[in-house]
């Protein structure tokens, strides 16, 4: 609910690089990366955008090169530490309403409850990066990838 | 002068013969090593990944290309194939692969020519032909997407000892997958197999000492 998540004057959750991997014509899936930081102990409880019929946060893992991805409730953001969604996990668009092509810019809000419980909106722009690119994951080639900086 | 003793010639003697030996020795792995770093004899191809070479994956698997054709392991024969498994609803592991795929293709330049990327599905329900002849060569204009029916997806993810699970889960489709990448030699054999990790570097590296070593 808008009223419900409405964005306070300071964010207490900043986010950085943030970027959504481009489509197809016919794609109604994809992913979006970045990286927060909180100023308070939080949680990330959900997601929206325009563009997706859903927005989840979802958590990957591979075991023995068996991937698996699978939606979570929340994810922790604890004060001061950079939390990277890049790999382990991604904000997952689902049903996709339109391709997403380089140069646009989607709007992402990302709903964030504080240790007190109370709620935030948080609003980010992420641009939109060519299908093809290899993103800021571990173990990227060609120097591309970041490393997760953990605090 | 006194004759040394019988016993200290033997000495000197035994001392002598070890001091040639081990220069002969020495010798030897100097001159063989740079001899067979000039010859270019043939040594087994160390790989990044697994060597699979002994374990006689793949097989003959007939899967169709986005045009509805027939396609085969053999119709790649000459080139060295990099193969994954995927879906296009996957927001990164299987782009990310693609990616790296492409990558490699460019950093082996001119030798780039002597590979084919081939991405084949495992959700083939949504993964028409039409969104595969558009996903897959967005990452590079010669790779090529293919797709089975559930029997030949089955049969081609076991040939290569992969796995796939399409799991229902709070209203998703998601598709559990094997993310490896299988390289596969110029004659159709596949030789090696690397895990999701692997760089684009360390797969050109690859398929370089396949092209150099066979």
């Amino acid at each position: 609910m808008a009223t419900s998540w409405a964005a306070p004057a300071a964010a207490i959750v900043s986010a950085e690089d943030a970027w959504v991997r481009g489509t197809v014509e016919g794609q109604t899936g994809s992913g979006a990366y970045m990286r927060l930081t909180s100023s308070e102990d939080a949680q990330l409880v959900g997601a929206s955008s325009p563009v997706a019929e859903r927005v989840e946060i979802h958590e990957m893992r591979t075991v023995n090169d068996m991937m698996t991805m699978r939606r979570v409730d929340r994810l922790a953001l604890p004060a001061h530490v950079t939390v990277a969604l890049d790999h382990d996990y991604h904000v997952m668009f689902i049903g996709l309403k339109h391709q997403l092509l380089p140069q646009q810019v989607v709007p992402i809000t990302l709903q964030i409850v504080d240790a007190r419980g109370r709620r935030h909106a948080v609003q980010i722009q992420a641009p939109v990066r060519a299908l093809n690119s290899m993103g800021a994951v571990h173990g990227s080639p060609s120097g591309a990838g970041k490393a997760t900086p953990h605090g | 002068m006194a004759e040394p003793a019988p016993g200290q010639r033997s000495s000197l003697t035994w001392k002598l013969a070890l001091l040639i030996a081990a220069i002969a020795l020495l010798t030897s792995l100097f001159l063989g090593g740079r001899a067979a770093r000039w010859s270019g004899s043939p040594v087994p191809a160390v790989f990044h990944g697994r060597d699979i070479t002994a374990e006689h994956w793949g097989g003959a698997f007939t899967l169709a290309d986005p045009e509805g054709k027939a396609r085969s392991l053999a119709d790649f024969r000459g080139k060295v194939v990099l193969l994954s498994f995927g879906y296009t609803h996957c927001p990164d592991v299987c782009p990310t692969t693609l990616a790296k795929f492409a990558e490699a293709r460019r950093l082996m330049g001119a030798a780039g020519d002597q590979v084919q990327g081939i991405f084949v599905t495992i959700d083939p329900e949504r993964d028409t032909a039409g969104l595969l002849r558009a996903y897959v060569p967005a990452f590079d204009p010669t790779f090529i997407g293919l797709r089975g029916t559930e029997a030949q997806t089955d049969a081609v993810t076991r040939a290569f000892h992969a796995n796939y699970q399409i799991v229902q889960y709070r209203g998703n489709t998601l598709v559990d997958h094997t993310a490896s990448t299988y390289i596969i030699d110029p004659l159709g054999q596949p030789r090696v197999v690397t895990p999701y990790e692997q760089t684009a570097r360390s797969l050109a590296d690859d398929v370089l000492a396949l092209l150099r070593n066979g």
